[in-house]
């Protein structure tokens, strides 16, 4: 099967039963998505799949023939780092560094739902359409999850990507 | 040999000089980039495009049981599948930190979901069908599961992280004389490391060496564990963790992958590689126990306290002797002539207990932060006032002075920053709608150590430097900090030094554990660089001491000399050693610190949200700003977990750790965690090590949980003696005008 992972298209000889995160990490050496629970349960896999978060070992690699996918190794590299990964890398948003793949990723993914317009939990009013409030990070992103613990930087680290995203965009 | 042994408090150095002005500053992570880009290499990520195998673990399908036969048959005849490792000498558990081996099966099931073989197949998806093909007949053996009904069953064991008892005085005649009595006993369940990295390790044999890239913290006995558990001799073993996605102490003994990992790479003639399952990482490595810890408190009736008891009892399985260490700041914390602190460990079949982030402290003072508050109130003293009422002005245990003790100054620089004194007065008595605000604070203290350590540094002729040392970082920022001691201590901007960790072929350190991985391993590199000073000095014909270096550059009067002219074409290499000496007999040694929390209790739901949480810490020298304040928002952050969240369940019929994936265990997440402020005060210990700074990582955690359940109390007047405080525990005391309040 084909799988187009950060715009490039791999060619790949898969078991039915192998999710696309064992595809990525044990095929195609993409080992940036961490497995930390392999249940959908701490978000360390998170990719974007035709824009869209989801958990990566929840999902198996033969669904994803003709999508888009972005792994975190698709956002940027440590000579050329995307601004999430330059705000993570400044406001100290990890310690261990596992679980940091997928809060950038899923923060990328969070985003772009929230300029979409997206309600959450904490959004006050859904006629208004969500702001992004510290309140709002820490609701979207708590699907994944930081055993360092190290949310209060992340959610700076965000809140710092974001400005900067529109700034350029 | 460059060796320095702390027998006398350091004078002035290099870093107070601050020359280079790189020491202390909150610089990015050394390794920052490749973490956030992906490319920072744990261990289940080697070995990359090589032809290797994948293991899946066969768990033990009851609590506790002898073994009669295990048939792999159906397993092996599945296509793909290469070998099924069973036999006697497979890890029952992860090993204990620093022992010289972990604990085997020997025909035998000592807790539920034990390891009792592993399947190594061509790909991960046949080796984990094939584990279910694996019939394992067992007879069954009735477990102990619970120690609430065998209380006083406990033995004393010398295999501790502390000793079982400390004395001091006749506690029990103090205490039947003290005018003011104080007895009460609270409870912490088991908890769980839970760190994002599940234990993995990666085998390869080269003939009769045997490569393993595991998720380890102390290399140093971790390889010994491997070679033991695999029957070599340990010269013929390497061992690299050059990243870790988290230990909290759950990784200072190996995991039973690195041994399994090996076994079936041995049997399968291939490399292969194991991480363990979510499932197998919280039923198969380690845990902490949960306690029962009564605490005794006596104290004249203005409230100054005479004597102190604290008294643990703990599971472990059979043949550990390891024990959580609640009473580890009872010893010293307080003032009080007479003194009682004991530990009992109740065997029971459920999986071993060993170290979790701050042992001791982290559960014990859950206990005693409650209890002095508890104490507070009931001599009607602000609980601050409390506490610098009962100051002791040295180790009332052993008479020795503090090294240096910072907590008054803590706790009342937190009072002040955090507005103490607008706190409701009684409780109950602030109410905002539905929710009822406490505010509730705690001490923190965490025991230091230094411990043996060696790094070398490597001087290239063009005036770069390398630090090589077999310590390892897991997320503490222990990269960064070797880079910033080398590149203060030799005068160098850091992006001139770059660090090497993780591998047993590099100068053998301490690793990371216990909070002392900072001091040790960067007391390592300060000898080294001490060393390469000197040479310096012989070459230029100068002392030392006449040295400034900045830049890259030695100046010694007017001349300024470029390091790639003093190397002149030379590689330099020096092993620097520290070593623990006097100063850690002839002085108490710890961090210390406080908590100031608000809470809003629901006075409907019993929900518990975290709204403030302070604190200020004093741990020495602050090695990098940045890395030290994100240590203490993780221990701030397990403090919530555990005030309110964490509880390790264990079913008591069969031994099952019930809940055993992220889902069911409940760790704090992104909604639970409020702005945090930590203030970290300036202090220098002298006696602590050459760079006057003491353990940082794990002071946060210590009490923290207990200053919010203080909050709790004075939002609802309920003291919950019994952790984690959920709503089902807070409903009953809530106020019974709830229909008011909407």
């Amino acid at each position: 099967m084909k799988l187009k992972i950060n715009g490039t298209e791999h060619e790949l000889d898969v078991d039915t039963r192998t999710s696309l995160l064992d595809a990525c990490r044990d095929h195609l050496g993409l080992t940036g998505s961490k497995k930390g629970c392999d249940h959908g349960q701490c978000g360390a896999c998170t990719m974007l799949v035709n824009g869209r978060r989801i958990n990566s070992c929840l999902t198996l690699a033969v669904m994803h023939e003709g999508d888009e996918i972005t792994t975190i190794e698709g956002l940027g590299d440590p000579g050329n780092l995307h601004p999430m990964q330059e705000a993570f890398l400044h406001h100290d948003g990890f310690q261990c560094g596992y679980c940091t793949p997928g809060q950038i990723v899923s923060a990328v993914g969070m985003l772009g739902e929230v300029s979409d317009g997206w309600p959450s939990h904490a959004t006050a009013d859904v006629k208004d359409g969500a702001s992004l409030s510290q309140g709002e990070i820490r609701e979207r992103m708590s699907g994944n999850l930081c055993r360092c613990s190290a949310y209060p930087n992340i959610v700076d680290a965000i809140e710092t990507a974001s400005a900067k995203m529109k700034e350029t965009a | 040999m460059n060796e320095h042994v702390m027998n006398q408090p350091i004078g002035e150095t290099r870093l107070d000089r601050n020359t280079q002005g790189v020491i202390g500053k909150g610089v990015d992570r050394y390794e920052g980039k490749l973490k956030v880009s992906g490319k920072a290499p744990y261990a289940y990520e080697h070995l990359i495009g090589e032809k290797v195998a994948y293991g899946f673990v066969v768990p033990g399908p009851v609590g506790r049981a002898k073994v009669r036969s295990i048939d792999t048959s159906r397993a092996m005849a599945e296509p793909g599948v290469l070998a099924v490792v069973t036999g006697d000498g497979l890890p029952r558990s992860s090993a204990q930190p620093m022992s010289p081996a972990g604990q085997t099966m020997d025909g035998e099931i000592f807790h539920y979901n034990q390891p009792v073989a592993l399947v190594v197949a061509e790909s991960f998806e046949i080796a984990r069908h094939a584990s279910h093909l694996v019939k394992v007949d067992y007879e069954e053996i009735e477990g102990r599961y619970e120690i609430e009904s065998r209380r006083g069953t406990g033995r004393a064991t010398d295999a501790g992280p502390m000793a079982a008892d400390t004395k001091r005085g006749d506690f029990e005649k103090a205490f039947a004389a003290a005018e003011v009595q104080f007895d009460q006993t609270y409870r912490t369940p088991s908890y769980h490391s839970a760190a994002m990295e599940p234990h993995t390790s990666v085998a390869k044999w080269d003939g009769d060496q045997l490569t393993v890239w595991s998720s380890c913290q102390l290399l140093e006995t971790n390889v010994q564990q491997i070679a033991s558990g695999v029957g070599v001799d340990v010269s013929k073993v390497r061992l690299l963790s050059p990243y870790i996605g988290g230990g909290f102490g759950s990784k200072l003994g190996i995991g039973p992958d690195a041994v399994l990992a090996a076994l079936g790479a041995r049997e399968a003639g291939r490399p292969v590689k194991l991480a363990l399952t979510r499932q197998n990482v919280f039923q198969t490595t380690s845990r902490r126990g949960e306690t029962i810890q009564r605490v005794r408190i006596g104290a004249t009736k203005d409230g100054k306290i005479t004597c102190f008891a604290h008294e643990t009892e703990t599971p472990n399985s059979e043949g550990e002797g390891f024990f959580e260490p609640s009473g580890i700041s009872s010893v010293f914390l307080y003032a009080g002539a007479d003194r009682l602190v004991t530990h009992r460990v109740i065997t029971s079949d459920v999986l071993m207990c060993s170290a979790v982030r701050a042992p001791g402290e982290a559960t014990g003072m859950l206990a005693t932060e409650s209890a002095l508050d508890e104490l507070a109130v009931r001599f009607g003293i602000d609980p601050v006032e409390f506490r610098r009422m009962n100051e002791p002005d040295k180790d009332p245990q052993q008479d020795v002075p503090f090294s240096s003790r910072k907590l008054l100054e803590c706790i009342e620089t937190g009072a002040k920053r955090f507005g103490w004194a607008d706190r409701p007065k009684t409780p109950g008595s602030r109410r905002e709608g539905e929710w009822l605000i406490g505010y509730g604070m705690a001490s923190a203290s965490r025991a230091n150590s230094l411990m043996q350590s060696s790094a070398e540094i490597e001087m290239t002729p063009d005036g770069r430097a390398t630090v090589k040392t077999a310590m390892t970082d897991i997320g503490t920022g222990t990269y960064t900090i070797l880079q910033q001691i080398a590149a203060e201590m030799l005068g160098m901007p850091l992006d001139q030094v770059d660090v090497l960790l993780g591998d047993t072929s590099l100068p053998s350190s301490s690793g990371s554990g216990g909070s002392w991985g900072a001091n040790s391993a960067g007391s390592s590199v300060y000898v080294a660089a001490e060393a390469v000073i000197e040479e310096f000095a012989k070459r230029l014909g100068v002392e030392a001491d006449a040295l400034t270096l900045k830049d890259g550059h030695a100046i010694s009067g007017n001349r300024q000399i470029p390091f790639s002219e003093i190397l002149n074409g030379d590689t330099i290499r020096v092993v620097g050693t520290i070593k623990p000496g006097d100063t850690s007999d002839k002085t108490n040694q710890a961090s210390y610190g406080a908590h100031y929390a608000e809470v809003a209790v629901n006075a409907t739901t019993g929900e518990t949200r975290v709204r403030r949480l302070l604190t200020v810490g004093a741990a020495g020298r602050i090695l990098n700003e940045k890395t030290a304040t994100s240590q203490c928002y993780g221990g701030q952050i397990w403090g919530i977990g555990y005030a309110l969240e964490e509880d390790l369940v264990v079913d008591a019929r069969n031994g099952l750790i019930v809940n055993h994936d992220l889902a069911e265990y409940h760790v704090p997440v992104h909604a639970d965690v409020p702005k945090l402020d930590v203030v970290l005060l300036e202090e220098r210990d002298r006696h602590a090590s050459p760079l006057a700074g003491k353990g940082i990582g794990e002071l946060a955690i210590a009490g923290v949980g207990a200053a919010i359940n203080n909050a709790i109390y004075n939002a609802t007047g309920a003291r919950i003696r019994e952790y984690p405080v959920t709503m089902d525990k807070l409903l009953p005391h809530l106020p019974e005008d709830v229909g008011a309040a909407a």
